[in-house]
């Protein structure tokens, strides 16, 4: 698998390769990781490899939202509610200080222990959570404020009264209204992207995605149950459908990959968020400048141009 | 489902059976209990439309297999086996069309071509109806029938969720219209975009439109559903759609619609 995904990171090797050594010892670290990203971009990441992304997005110890944004934000105020039936603790919103400006942030949240994990529904937002999500992008157009999306949703919620609150239009109007906004908007997905669950958040300028994350239109075990009529065949599914971060790279629905600690987010939980860090301050300094037209004209092209389809054979 | 299947033209609601030039003068409605059976998207377009109106555009777009997909077997084999058992190209057909005289652009989902799925290619037409639409000047319609993503095109299909969102954004932006009439079923990424962005949402009778089907949703909460789960009879009484409108009265309150949307043009 060569092609532009390829590209890109050999131009960002090169690139790092010819800077002074201003930032120290560091870099020699992203030089490494650069140059093994792109040893797995240019060998086609295996059946294993996709699977072992699989289990590393839904590692039990993998940092969540709140872990960043503890680690990342200052000033932090979390938002609550859609401020009209309900708060749902699955999708957090709040202000914070990033690298010295106001942020919106967004982002899916899982529980760590089973008391939480209930409380936060395992991290699957009902229509309430998208409620909350549109208030908050509603409030940075208001203000300018940019939004920082983190992506962690197994998949929108399957109950009667996600159901019976709307959740397709919910989901729909999310998008919408990302699409609307003349303000940089910046995700990336941290562990799940599950299907609309997570498009609902992530309609954004630069998408990006940890290195063991995975995106997916519908879970493995939902697929396998479908395609192979056995949710058993998960791998199988996994494995056809590519869901891992190179894959995405190279069919062009993200624009970077943000590396991880040598053996997963899970294991250092302060170097994952450096790494994050460092990502969405760039992707964000690249949209500065730029008119709150034209992000909101760039953004719309974006996704029109997303795997386009081949010319009329 | 359970076992064998009934005959097309038998109404799976009350038995009664129909020839086939029974039911298409009945617009596929069952006379006896008001059931609506599924239509096909050339026969939509037939019933919705003036007479010789239609004039089909992107025609001839097909979907390749970007992933190279295989599950029990290649996608390209399904996508070959759609289109012989269709006639259609693809899942959506779009064009121009006038509605009781009023121009309007149509956008008409084919459940049968591999369930209504929406890939790279439904996605890119119903953003050319979009775009046709505004630069005509003329509301959009979609008829969607649809069991959601085509997951056979992986992640590609969950990006025309935001894909056909910002078509419609633009279409808004631009002054236009989109009707948006949802058939059983419309679920799922369809539900969770474009259908549910209409300035007017109308839906058939006994149309399930749900984000997730009943039976997912029985399996993984183990609740027990009410018996008009995710139907558009529950979306109504929940307040998510406009109007139920019988498929005898569609063209008719679509026209209606058309000629307000045209305010005095």
């Amino acid at each position: 698998m060569a092609g532009e995904a390829e590209l890109r990171l050999r131009e960002q090797l090169s690139r790092l390769r010819s800077l002074p050594l201003l930032r120290g010892a560091k870099l020699s670290g992203e030089l490494e990781r650069l140059q093994k990203q792109l040893d797995r971009i240019v060998s086609e990441p295996s059946d294993e490899e996709i699977w072992r992304s699989v289990e590393l997005a839904r590692h039990p110890d993998r940092p969540y939202t709140l872990d960043y944004v503890e680690r990342l934000f200052d000033d932090w105020f979390e938002l609550h509610g859609d401020h009209h039936h309900g708060d749902d603790a699955a999708l957090v919103a709040g202000l914070g200080r990033f690298r010295g400006r106001t942020i919106v942030l967004l982002g899916n949240q899982k529980g760590r222990d089973v008391k939480e994990r209930t409380r936060r529904n395992f991290g699957m937002a009902y229509p309430e959570g998208y409620g909350k999500a549109m208030r908050a992008m509603e409030l940075a157009g208001r203000h300018g404020f940019p939004i920082l999306s983190l992506i962690d949703i197994p998949g929108a919620y399957p109950g009667v009264t996600a159901e019976q609150h709307g959740q397709g239009g919910a989901i729909a109007r999310s998008q919408a209204e990302l699409a609307r906004l003349r303000v940089p908007v910046v995700a990336c997905v941290i562990g799940e992207g599950g299907s609309g669950g997570a498009i609902a958040t992530a309609l954004a300028d630069r998408v990006l995605m940890q290195e063991n994350a995975i995106y997916t239109v519908i879970s493995p075990e939902g697929c396998a149950a479908i395609l192979w009529r056995d949710a058993g065949e998960a791998r199988k599914a996994a494995a056809a459908f590519k869901p891992d971060a190179a894959h995405c790279l190279e069919l062009g629905v993200i624009d970077a990959i943000v590396p991880e600690p040598a053996e997963g987010a899970h294991t250092d939980a302060d170097e994952a968020a450096r790494l994050l860090g460092d990502a969405l301050a760039e992707s964000l300094e690249s949209l500065d400048g730029h008119s709150g037209d034209d992000l909101r004209r760039q953004r719309r092209v974006r996704f029109r141009t997303i795997g386009q389809v081949p010319a009329t054979r | 489902m359970d076992g064998g299947k009934p005959h097309p033209n038998t109404c799976p609601r009350c038995g009664s059976h129909y020839r086939d030039d029974e039911l298409a003068a009945s617009l596929h409605v069952c006379t006896q209990c008001g059931y609506h059976f599924p239509v096909h998207a050339r026969e939509r377009i037939l019933q919705l439309t003036d007479e010789d109106s239609f004039v089909e555009e992107a025609a001839d777009l097909r979907s390749d297999d970007p992933l190279e997909f295989f599950d029990l077997r290649p996608y390209t084999e399904r996508l070959a086996e759609a289109e012989l058992s269709t006639g259609l190209g693809e899942a959506m057909v779009i064009g121009r069309a006038a509605i009781e005289e009023e121009p309007c652009q149509l956008a008409v989902m084919e459940f049968g071509f591999m369930g209504g799925s929406m890939g790279r290619v439904v996605g890119e037409k119903f953003t050319r109806a979009c775009e046709g639409a505004a630069e005509r000047g003329v509301p959009l319609v979609s008829v969607t029938t649809t069991g959601g993503a085509r997951m056979q095109e992986g992640i590609l299909s969950l990006m025309q969720l935001p894909k056909t969102v910002c078509a419609v954004e633009d279409l808004h932006d631009a002054g236009g219209t989109l009707i948006s009439v949802m058939a059983h079923p419309t679920t799922a990424g369809v539900l969770a975009s474009f259908a549910s962005l209409g300035d007017v949402l109308v839906a058939e009778p006994g149309a399930l439109l749900s984000f997730t089907g009943p039976r997912v949703v029985q399996q993984t909460t183990r609740e027990k559903l009410p018996d008009d789960f995710g139907l558009a009879e529950a979306n109504y009484r929940h307040g998510h759609i406009d109007e139920i409108v019988p498929r005898p009265e569609l063209r008719g309150t679509v026209a209606r619609l058309l000629r307000l949307f045209a305010n005095g043009r």
